[in-house]
This record gives C-alpha cells, structure tokens and sequence, in this order.
C-alpha cells in the first residue's frame, strides 16, 4: 500500500481529508466543552458555598 | 426592569427569527418542491417557457458531442419516455458520463434545444467496488446472450 | 412502576448511577471508531462511480441519522418534561441540543464537501439540503430560547413547545428524496429492502455509525449531570459533594 496514494485520495484529497478533519473537531469539541462546562458549574458551586459560609459567619458574629 | 425589558425583546425576536427561517425554508420549498421537470414534462408543456428551469434526466449513451475549439459539449437526456437536447459550455461535474443522471439549470430555446447554464451530476444510492459493478455487467451481457441463443 | 419512574428520575439518583455508566459508552466508542476508521479508509473498495470521494459517506451518514436521532431524542424527552414535569427530562432534552446541532452542522458540512466534486455544486436549495438546514436552525432556535429566558420553568416550556413543534420536520427530511424530485439521492441503507451497498462498505458505516450513538450517549450523560449540578446548586446533595471533590 503507497502512502502518497493513500493520502491523495483519486485526487479527492481535499474533500475527503477536510470532511474528516472537521468530523474530528466536532467529535472533540463534544468531548472538551461539556468537561469544561464541569469545571465552570463545580467553581461556582464552591464559590457560592464559602459565600455562605462567610455570610453565616457573620450572622453568628453579631 | 429594564434587564426584564430586554428580555422580552429577546425572546421576541429569537420568535421572529424562527418564523422567518421557517417561512424562508417554505418559500424554498414551494419553489423547488420539484427540484427539476423530467423531459416528458417538458414536452408535455409543464415547464415554464419564459424564465429558467432545470430538467432532469438520464443521459443518452453515444450523444454526447464535444466542441473541440472551447469547452462546449450537446448531449440528449431521457426519462425512457421523451427526450431534451442540452447544450452547455462549461466545466462538467466529474460524475457525468453517459448512462448517468444528471440535472440542468437553463431555458428552452425556440428551437427546443434547452440551453443550459449549469450542469450537476446526479448519483444513485447504488456503492459497490468497480470489480463487482463490471462482473454485474459481464453477467448481464452472459444472460442477454443466453436467452438469445435460447440456452435459458 | 411510577414510583420506580421517579426513583429512577430523581435528578441525584441519576446522578450517581450515570457516573459508573459514562466508561461503558465511552470505551466502546473510542475502539469501535478505531476499528471504522480503519476499515473505511483502508479495507473499503473504491466506488465504482465516485473512486474514494464516496469515504465521506462514513462522517456523513452516521452525523445526518444522528442530527435526527437526537432531535427525537430533544423532543421525546422535552415532551415528557411538559406534561409530567419530570425534571430530568427537561434536563436530557437541554443536553441534547448543542450535540444534535453539531452533528446537524458535520451532516450540512459534509454533504457540500460531497456535492462539490461529485454533483458539480456546493449546495442546491432542493428538499433533503432545506430541510436539513431547517432542523438545524430549529436547534438553534431551541438554544437560544434556552438561554434568553431567565425563569428556568418558562425556559422549558417555551423551548419544549418548540422542540416538539420542530418534530414534523423530521419525517419531512426522511421522505424528502421519495416525496419530491431532489438532486440528493435516495436511501441507501434506512429502507425496507437489502441495502444497495457492498457489504466491504456498509461494515464501515454500520461500525461508524454505532460509534457515534454511543459517542452521544456517553456525551448526554455528562452534559445532564452538569445541567443537574447546575439546576441543583441549592440543594444540600449538590453541596455536600462538591465540598468533598
């Protein structure tokens, strides 16, 4: 099997090859967003706790 | 408020947006719901005389004739029951070939040649390597032959 | 039964089982996408018409039955969200969107880069590319309404009124290539007769095909568990177990 053959694809390299690179893209984007979407929710839910947490503080204080 | 005002605005819109994507989808539908006329149509009288409109059919093998100065090509296209001649002069889709579909996008000349402006191919749902495609062929052709010479 | 329904779609108790879950998509995904790949760019014959441009099809089809698997998906479950207000539901269908649009958008991407050599055309406003399109915008429409309305109860039910509106579209872009002449041809393999495929290329799009449903399972499960840490900040569940990550 020749590789220079492989990726030239009968001469439909750049259609062939740039569909499957953005089917890589979309596929990873897939993968990335929601992970840091996780991380987003979980840094805010740990912010509002110390929030909270400072605010019954205070209360406790006065 | 005025954060609550702005909302509302937004909603509204993103509504509209939608309603005018759909109604513009429509429309496209409504013209095109045939996205081409097949020859019979167009000899029937179907298609519209005065402005452009594209024809669809299987190209006639052997009529394909090309202008040897520029890229001008004639060729005949079928749906088995009527016929359009096509002239184009342009860079052909590389699934043209004859025996293949194939759609048109021009107007009939007062001669009834249709004069076409662009050309697309038009593919079948068939995939298969080109070996079995020409085994297919060759066992056609064997039983065309068979039945022919009655040994079926 | 109902009490099991809502047992099971207790935004926490889903949250703790679709952890041990996500492993059993996401392993299968990665290993049958290995092995599609492999067997559709290295096993698979050329076409007898298209020669290699036709190996679009394994990103192709596989992304256009998903935009419309995942849009029943949305709808099924913004339906079941609207009229027995089961949470989740409404949770699973915001989740659906973004990745229902994607794979909407790869279909769209795609079929042009297809169309381009084999048709001679970018694109062409015939039924099956319209309608196509249109779903694509009724997800987007679907997220924007999402995001616009702050109160997350109307959110849901404006959006889920739409999702399921939406869902005539569907069997439209389905039957597009037999109701109407359409330059995209007609179904290959999603008929009731023997698909008109080689076997050496429909064993590609099948694999690829099953990799990108389980691709999406794997992805809606942690999407719906961020939208239930999101929608569930308040709760003393949510708290507690953030406080121990």
């Amino acid at each position: 099997m020749n590789w220079s053959e492989f990726f030239a694809m009968g001469g439909y390299a750049v259609y062939v090859w740039s569909s499957y690179a953005l089917a890589f893209v979309v596929i990873v984007g897939n993968v990335v967003l929601p992970l840091m979407q996780r991380k987003k929710v979980i840094a805010r839910i740990k912010r509002a706790i110390r929030r909270d947490a400072i605010l019954h503080d205070n209360s406790i204080a006065r | 408020m005025r954060k609550r005002s702005q909302r509302k605005l937004l909603v509204v819109g993103v509504l509209i947006g939608v309603i005018i994507a759909t109604a513009l989808g429509l429309k496209a539908f409504n013209q095109n719901l045939l996205y081409f006329y097949s020859p019979s149509q167009v000899k029937a009288g179907e298609a519209p005389a005065h402005h452009s409109f594209r024809v669809g059919g299987m190209v006639v093998k052997g009529s394909v004739k090309r202008d040897t100065k520029d890229l001008g090509v004639r060729f005949v296209v079928t749906d088995n029951a009527a016929t359009v001649k096509i002239k184009y002069t342009g860079i052909l889709p590389d699934l043209f070939r004859e025996g293949q579909g194939i759609v048109a996008m021009g107007r009939i000349n007062p001669d009834g040649t249709f004069v076409a402006e662009q050309v697309l191919a038009k593919h079948d749902e068939k995939y298969m390597p080109p070996e079995v495609a020409a085994a297919l062929k060759a066992g056609k052709k064997l039983k065309a032959e068979q039945r022919k010479n009655g040994t079926i | 039964m109902w009490h099991w329904i809502q047992r099971f779609s207790s935004p926490k108790h889903f949250y703790v089982i679709s952890a041990k879950l996500i492993p059993w998509f996401a392993v299968p995904t990665a290993l049958l996408m290995i092995v599609g790949l492999y067997q559709g760019l290295f096993v698979a014959p050329p076409d007898y018409q298209q020669g290699e441009s036709y190996r679009i099809m394994f990103v192709h089809v596989p992304a256009a039955w998903m935009s419309l698997f995942i849009y029943v998906v949305m709808a099924v479950s913004a339906g079941i969200g609207l009229i027995w207000q089961i949470k989740l539901a409404d949770m699973v269908a915001v989740a659906s969107a973004p990745i229902g649009a994607s794979f909407t958008f790869l279909a769209l991407v795609t079929g042009s880069l297809w169309g381009k050599p084999m048709w001679g055309t970018y694109w062409v406003w015939d039924a099956r590319l319209t309608s196509e399109l249109i779903l694509l915008f009724l997800y987007f429409g679907y997220m924007a309404l999402q995001s616009a309305i702050e109160d997350q109860r109307t959110a849901d039910k404006a959006s889920g009124l739409l999702a399921i509106v939406g869902v005539v579209n569907i069997p439209i872009i389905h039957y597009s290539v037999v109701w109407w002449n359409t330059l995209h041809q007609g179904a290959t393999v999603t008929k009731f007769a023997k698909p008109s495929i080689d076997i050496h290329m429909l064993i590609p799009l099948l694999l690829m095909a099953l990799a990108f449903q389980l691709f999406y399972f794997a992805v809606i499960l942690v999407r719906t568990r961020n939208e239930v840490l999101y929608r569930e900040r308040n709760r003393r569940w949510v708290r507690e177990l953030i406080e121990q990550l």
